[in-house]
């Protein structure tokens, strides 16, 4: 019996440290919530908007940045608008486009048309990416979101912006869900749904990119955030730097939502 | 709009059922002409489910619930699974050596797994109740596409259960001669089966991983082969039974230290201390290749879904391999410090005292730099007194050529553990003996070399193609050390004479903790791992086919899935060391005096 007790404490120490290790020896990250489906207004939007749509999805739903980031797992993007002329010229070119917009646009539903050397899977001689048809699986762009992604990487890449706005709404906004159109109906849910978390420390977010805002109602006024959620490069913080947060809040947020928000934000001291 | 039809979700499942009639009727498109042409009647949509499909019980967490279980029923099949191949092995080596110790600790085994093979059935059963009341639409599909292959599960578990009852029955009865060659051909037949039951059950987790056998449209037409061979499909095979016969070693050593802490005499505890020996002999064996499994998996997924991989290795759950590097050193590390303590056995093992430290100090600083992470999460001052997000000296010991070169330099150094401990009381008497010790000195130093420079060079001097590819000639290097040393030692410890007497039993208690810690660390590492496995598919049931709308359908935290992951370990030892209980009480023969009439 004594060596049964011994045996079971030792065990559950043992259990204890790894648990323990787990909770408190390293950073816990909160995954991001599933996505939903979002309304899109195309109608109302400006040319810039859409871009900014567009970069929203690039480093969002479409899952671009997982790969094309510095690291090296796949091309940069950033000179799209140099070298996609020459790879339209080049030899190993597999498709059909004729302009940078229509390359941008194979390549993101037939990536394997042309593989940017040292980029292909393996053991494929750079004749087959690795990437998968962001029309499909799970990312699943739509007509617009495509559209809108090739405009921010035709701005973003040094080529002139060609794309239109589709007239026509995005095929998953035909029908939103009454919840999803509905306005949303806490401070709490606003900061969940624009990731305000994943840079500063609110709610019960522990995000350390951006200023800690878990007392920012005692310093500033409602005012001066309702400013930075709408201009957030109108003033930056000590010790940050600018350009970090998203300046298209304001396209974003419902009024409802900007005032639940900033009421929340000045109520926290 | 560029939506295919296929991802234009139903908005029902009766929607869903519609649209299965429509595909039904409708031409197949050419794509989905290729895959499944010879049954075109046959067309399962994925159902597009919301909330309310998932029926939710006041109280009951349905995903912690169907977790605990799914867990608990894979540690004990993983068990159940593993024993008969080395007692198969040991049974053997019975036959051969006409060592009758051999075939009883085979017997021992076999018993042992006997209770845990009816758990894992109770709780198997368990597991598809919970799959069918908390999930039911998953299940339904899941069945629509495994059709055949659950069938054929059923049946394979009956002729299970029927081999290894007449095996473990009839241990006694089919002894010598030609009855003991079908004693063990009734033990190829249970592994047959048994791996048999394991590879269908990975086809369909793997199926949710890597779906295959549908077209372009999402619709599954009726290949069951190819929905079962999909692509991560024997990366998993491979991984799990390597996998098994290290956990099934780990567990028995459980055991044997059990007994060995309870044993009344020095016969039982030298009998027990026999029993763990090659228990964590098991273990390490399976132990030394599975990393190298392990790599093969995670480079598989890359090559199936690079988005899968990333979000596997530098995604949220980048931080587990932190974890994983803190459990696979407490299993290394136990399993090194039981064979230290094992050479405590003879006079003859003190010569090698003074090599351990060295040993020592590889393993832990391996483990070191296995353990630190690449990006650290750090705070704003943090990183700007560190001056980047990577430490300037340590950050180098954070990419994978720097954790390779430490795996490899692990194993090595655990098999030359092993070495020491197999030589510690034996002098080789072939006349050859010392080129042979030469040649070996010489294996160990130009392997290690070539491992530190492929790592070095090729991880941190060329690009990243050669970065990863430069792993696999380190293993080939690792593996060469080991096959070409073992051949070599055993060709020169042939006939070699014995330094002292081996004393079985003269162990310490602490050696006998040690394999406690390799049993509950294998189980914990198993238990995280199968959350990782599971948590990369995100917010799919099946991966990018199937949503998951039930309100658990976010990824857990790594410190929510430890707690669960704890509790199943709980749960599960407490279950094992009943199954230890059962097996000492069914042995033991009470006299009750005067209880029972007495006969004429």
């Amino acid at each position: 019996m004594i060596n049964f007790l011994k045996v079971s404490i030792f065990s559950l120490l043992m259990v204890g440290g790894f648990w323990g290790f787990s909770n408190f020896g390293i950073p816990q990250i909160k995954p991001a919530p599933p996505p939903v489906e979002e309304k899109l207004d195309l109608g109302a939007m400006t040319m810039d908007q859409f871009i900014a749509l567009g970069g929203k999805i690039f480093n969002g739903k479409g899952t671009c940045t997982l790969c094309h980031n510095k690291m090296g797992r796949a091309p940069m993007l950033d000179a799209i608008g140099k070298n996609a002329p020459e790879r339209l010229k080049d030899a190993r070119y597999k498709g059909t486009a004729k302009t940078v917009e229509e390359y941008i646009f194979e390549s993101m539903k037939n990536p394997s048309a042309y593989v940017v050397a040292g980029f292909g899977k393996s053991g494929t001689n750079d004749t087959e990416s690795p990437m998968p048809d962001v029309t499909g699986g799970g990312i699943g762009l739509n007509e617009a979101e495509l559209a809108a992604t090739i405009a921010y990487l035709q701005d973003s890449g040094g080529a002139e912006v060609t794309v239109t706005i589709p007239a026509m709404p995005a095929p998953g906004a035909e029908a939103p869900k009454a919840e999803e159109a509905a306005p949303l109906k806490t401070a709490e849910e606003v900061i969940a749904k624009y990731t305000c978390g994943a840079c500063h420390k609110v709610a019960d977010q522990t995000g350390e990119i951006g200023p800690n805002l878990t007392k920012i109602g005692a310093t500033k006024s409602k005012d001066y955030i309702r400013q930075a959620i709408l201009e957030p490069d109108a003033v930056i913080a000590k010790g940050f730097t600018g350009g970090m947060m998203p300046p298209t809040l304001g396209e974003q947020l419902k009024a409802k939502e900007l005032e639940m928000l900033v009421n929340y934000l000045a109520g926290l001291k | 709009m560029f939506m295919l039809p296929a991802f234009m979700p139903a908005a029902s499942a009766s929607e869903a059922a519609a649209s299965a009639a429509t595909a039904a009727e409708a031409p197949a498109p050419a794509a989905a002409a290729e895959t499944a042409p010879a049954a075109p009647e046959i067309a399962i949509p994925v159902p597009k489910l919301t909330e309310a499909d998932y029926p939710q019980i006041k109280g009951v967490n349905a995903r912690v619930t169907v977790w605990l279980v799914a867990q608990l029923h894979l540690w004990f099949g993983a068990f159940v699974v593993a024993v008969p191949m080395f007692v198969f092995i040991i049974e053997s080596i019975g036959m051969m050596t006409r060592d009758e110790r051999y075939d009883n600790m085979a017997y021992e085994f076999i018993k042992v797994s006997i209770t845990a093979y009816s758990l894992t059935a109770i709780l198997g059963g368990l597991l598809s109740f919970g799959l069918i009341l908390f999930y039911p639409d998953l299940f339904k599909y899941l069945s629509a596409v495994f059709k055949e292959s659950m069938f054929a599960y059923a049946l394979l578990f009956f002729a299970e259960s029927a081999v290894l009852y007449i095996y473990y029955y009839g241990w006694h009865w089919l002894q010598g001669g030609n009855k003991k060659w079908v004693h063990l051909t009734l033990g190829l037949l249970l592994n047959a089966v048994g791996i048999q039951l394991m590879f269908l059950a990975n086809a369909w987790t793997t199926f949710m991983m890597s779906p295959a056998g549908l077209d372009p449209a999402g619709v599954f037409h009726g290949d069951t082969w190819a929905a079962i061979h999909n692509f991560l499909w024997n990366p998993i095979n491979i991984h799990r039974v390597v996998a098994n016969v290290a956990y099934g070693g780990s567990i028995v050593g459980a055991y044997a230290a059990f007994k060995f802490l309870s044993a009344k005499n020095q016969a039982e505890r030298a009998h027990y201390d026999w029993v763990g020996y090659n228990a964590n002999f098991i273990a390490i064996s399976a132990l030394l290749p599975l990393p190298f499994a392990g790599y093969y998996l995670t480079a598989e997924m890359y090559a199936y879904s690079q988005q899968m991989g990333i979000t596997l290795m530098g995604g949220v759950f980048a931080w587990i391999f932190i974890i994983q590097a803190v459990l696979i050193g407490a299993l290394f590390l136990s399993a090194n410090y039981y064979l230290w303590c094992g050479m405590g056995r003879s006079e003859g093992a003190h010569r090698y005292n003074g090599r351990i430290k060295y040993i020592a100090i590889v393993l832990v600083a391996a483990f070191l730099v296995w353990f630190t992470p690449h990006t650290l999460v750090l705070t704003n001052s943090e990183l700007k007194s560190l001056g980047g997000p990577y430490h300037q000296i340590l950050g180098v010991f954070g990419i994978m050529p720097a954790k390779n070169t430490a795996v490899n330099f692990l194993l090595t150094f655990t098999f030359m553990s092993f070495m020491f401990y197999r030589r510690a009381n034996k002098v080789a008497t072939v006349s050859w003996a010392a080129a042979g010790n030469a040649a070996q000195i010489a294996l160990f130093a130009v392997g290690l070399i070539n491992i530190v420079v492929l790592g070095v060079y090729y991880g941190y001097f060329t690009n990243t193609v050669y970065k990863v590819a430069a792993s696999i000639p380190q293993v080939l290097t690792t593996l060469t050390i080991i096959i070409v040393s073992t051949v070599l030692d055993t060709l020169m410890y042939k006939g070699a004479k014995d330094v002292a007497p081996l004393h079985w039993g003269r162990m310490s208690t602490r050696s006998q903790y040690a394999l406690f810690l390799l049993a509950v660390s294998f189980t914990w590492l198993m238990g995280l791992m199968g959350y990782v496995r599971s948590g990369i598919r995100q917010h799919w049931h099946i991966s990018n086919i199937f949503r998951d709308a039930s309100p658990d359908a976010y990824t857990p935290g790594l410190g929510y899935a430890a707690s669960v992951v704890s509790v199943g370990t709980i749960i599960f030892m407490a279950m094992v060391i009943f199954v230890f209980w059962l097996s000492t009480i069914s042995g033991k023969h009470v006299v009750a005096k005067g209880y029972w009439k007495e006969q004429a």
